[in-house]
């Protein structure tokens, strides 16, 4: 696990470091009958054994982490001094590849996350109040959007809510808009994937609660009970406490789960209205370039992302285990 | 439980059905339309003139004389060779899924069994890299793998999963071997095993529902990747989710669209066995790790 982990990571961090050697030019002067002339070429041999020496390029060091790719120092800076309204500061920004990921990633993290848990709290309630012999079907049922591999979850839904597919003509048909495209709008694009976010984790909470809700004391509710709380304030005041730190976990987890959303993106074919961090990396690492450096680069600053949202779990799980000591 | 204090009125009753009702048609209609309409042409899976078509596939019948045909599940096994690609995934899963339980099994009962401070370091860097998005590393991996000629065959591509799926494996495991009292260990070395005979004749038979449980997850893991097999695989020896990636990039031409539905719903298949059969197992994994935070 450190051989295959640890040293990749190693790796990245290296390669973010470095960059492509430039191509060795060589200026010849050709004369003739016209007089001289300077000609550039590109030394292909000296260029490949440069290359083949050191293939991880030449050290930059934090250069790509400024350039405009990435953290863009320079434009946020000019940005800054050059414009009057925050609004028009914001907007500069936006327009940088990183920020826009970094716009849609914190967004769909931020919105995914609490609405799941509060779809998959409902869904445990209901479901724990059916009979024995549905429960077994509903849960079958509610498994299926989680255990289906995100990129095809996403394509069926993508090919349903195409605007000649079910969903987008029916869609149409509520807005009485005929044009209508989910596709073509920034925003609409955006409430797509994160529906679909819902969609694809909401059965995770649901497991996670129902589950809890089986460990539920009945006596601590039959008490609430006499002493007159209505169903709501039962809910309220004894059942969601109880399952307090099931909704942390969960929290943590989607929290780190829909910070690194990829697949959607792919599948629904959304890359020009919202990009993530991931799949800049993904972009990077495609086509026929291969922009190794600047892959790591991102990937740098996403494990930093990650890190800091992973900081309180480790903080936790330190006091736990000092505790334990 | 039957007292007449913690039944429902009707009109709650008639709220938490509908409730129920809506979120299982959300959470299984699109599977059943995407079945259905892979049987259908692609005028009628995408109908513009009138959505009932999708239904009765009148177009299809146009075409071929019936309302349904395999001419997507055809085009997408034969012509363009998903069975390859079916065969790859199965390989990568196969090996992915041993390998990682071989190490984990083997891990993970060390560690739960090891009362040293470093065993905590070794969890909690488990866990950090657990929480990597996959792709960050798949470009630590590339240029090595250039390097020494190692790029688009499946055993890298396996060893990267294992690699990736490591982690949690060994979490999962070592917290399911810390559910199996030491005491058991100890009466076999009391008994005059070693250690390890202590493992091999008396934890072993009883680590299997564990077992199975991270076993299923890896194979998830294996089967539902993109990131890593997408970018590590040559054209050649893709598996099946890249393969429908591809079938998108290249082919969105007339009729073609069906044949990457029909590759879905015959990649979705596999899953959907899984879970009828090992629900149970599911869950428990699920909310093993929830419980105990």
């Amino acid at each position: 696990m450190l051989l295959f982990i640890a040293f990749p990571l190693v790796s990245v961090v290296l390669q973010s470091v470095h960059t492509a050697h430039e191509a060795v030019l060589v200026t010849v002067e050709n004369c003739g009958p016209f007089g001289c002339k300077k000609e550039t070429t590109i030394d292909q041999d000296a260029t490949s054994a440069i290359r083949a020496a050191e293939p991880l390029g030449r050290f930059v060091g934090l250069d790509i982490y400024f350039d405009r790719g990435h953290l863009a120092i320079a434009e946020v800076k000019q940005a800054w001094t050059s414009t009057e309204s925050l609004s028009a500061f914001f907007q500069t920004i936006g327009n940088l590849p990183f920020y826009r990921s970094m716009a849609f990633t914190l967004t769909f993290t931020f919105t995914v996350t609490p609405v799941l848990i509060v779809l998959g709290l409902m869904i445990a309630l209901a479901v724990n109040t059916l009979s024995e012999r549905i429960k077994g079907l509903v849960i079958f049922v509610s498994l299926l959007p989680m255990i289906v591999t995100p990129l095809i979850g996403s394509l069926i839904l993508f090919w349903m809510i195409d605007s000649r597919g079910i969903l987008g003509n029916a869609i149409q048909w509520l807005a009485a808009e005929p044009d209508l495209s989910l596709k073509a709008s920034t925003g609409l694009t955006w409430i797509m994937l994160i529906v679909y976010g819902v969609w694809h984790s909401a059965p995770f909470a649901f497991v996670v609660f129902y589950a809890g809700l089986q460990t539920l004391p009945m006596d601590q509710i039959e008490s609430a009970r006499i002493d007159g709380a209505s169903r709501w304030e039962q809910v309220r005041y004894v059942i969601i406490p109880h399952l307090m730190p099931l909704i942390t976990f969960v929290a943590l987890i989607q929290l780190m789960d829909n910070f690194r959303v990829f697949e959607p993106i792919v599948g629904f074919n959304a890359e020009a209205h919202a990009q993530s961090l991931s799949w800049i990396i993904f972009n990077d690492l495609g086509g026929e370039t291969r922009q190794l450096s600047a892959a790591a680069t991102s990937s740098v600053l996403t494990i930093i992302g990650v890190a800091i949202l992973l900081s309180p779990v480790l903080w936790r799980t330190w006091q736990d285990f000092k505790g334990k000591m | 439980m039957s007292s007449i204090a913690n039944r429902y009125p009707v009109h709650l009753k008639a709220l938490i059905y509908g409730f129920i009702a809506l979120w299982v048609i959300m959470a299984a209609f699109p599977f059943f339309w995407t079945l259905w309409g892979s049987f259908k042409v692609e005028l009628d899976f995408f109908s513009i003139a009138d959505w009932t078509n999708a239904l009765t596939g009148s177009n299809t019948f146009n075409t071929y004389g019936s309302s349904f045909t395999t001419t997507g599940y055809r085009g997408a096994w034969i012509q363009e060779e998903f069975w390859r690609a079916a065969i790859n995934t199965s390989i990568v899963c196969f090996f992915v899924v041993c390998t990682s339980l071989t190490i984990g099994t083997l891990g993970g009962y060390a560690l739960s069994r090891s009362g040293y401070r470093y065993t905590f370091w070794l969890l909690i860097t488990a866990l950090m890299f657990r929480a990597l998005p996959p792709i960050t590393l798949v470009s630590g991996y590339l240029l090595p793998f250039f390097e020494w000629n190692l790029w688009g065959i499946l055993p890298t591509t396996i060893i990267v999963l294992v690699a990736i799926n490591q982690p949690f494996t060994l979490w999962m495991l070592h917290s399911f071997f810390q559910s199996i009292p030491k005491d058991l260990d100890e009466s076999a070395k009391v008994d005059g095993c070693t250690q390890f005979q202590a493992f091999r004749f008396v934890i072993i038979p009883v680590m299997w529902p564990g077992v199975i449980t991270t076993g299923l997850f890896s194979f998830l893991l294996a089967y539902n990747d993109f990131a890593v097999t997408s970018m590590l695989l040559s054209d050649d020896n893709r598996t099946m989710v890249p393969k429908i990636a591809a079938f998108l990039g290249t082919t969105y031409t007339e009729g073609n669209v069906m044949f990457a539905v029909a590759a879905v719903v015959s990649a979705t298949a596999p899953l959907f066995i899984l879970v009828m059969f090992f629900q149970r197992r599911i869950v428990s994994g699920l909310t093993a790790g929830a419980v105990k935070g």
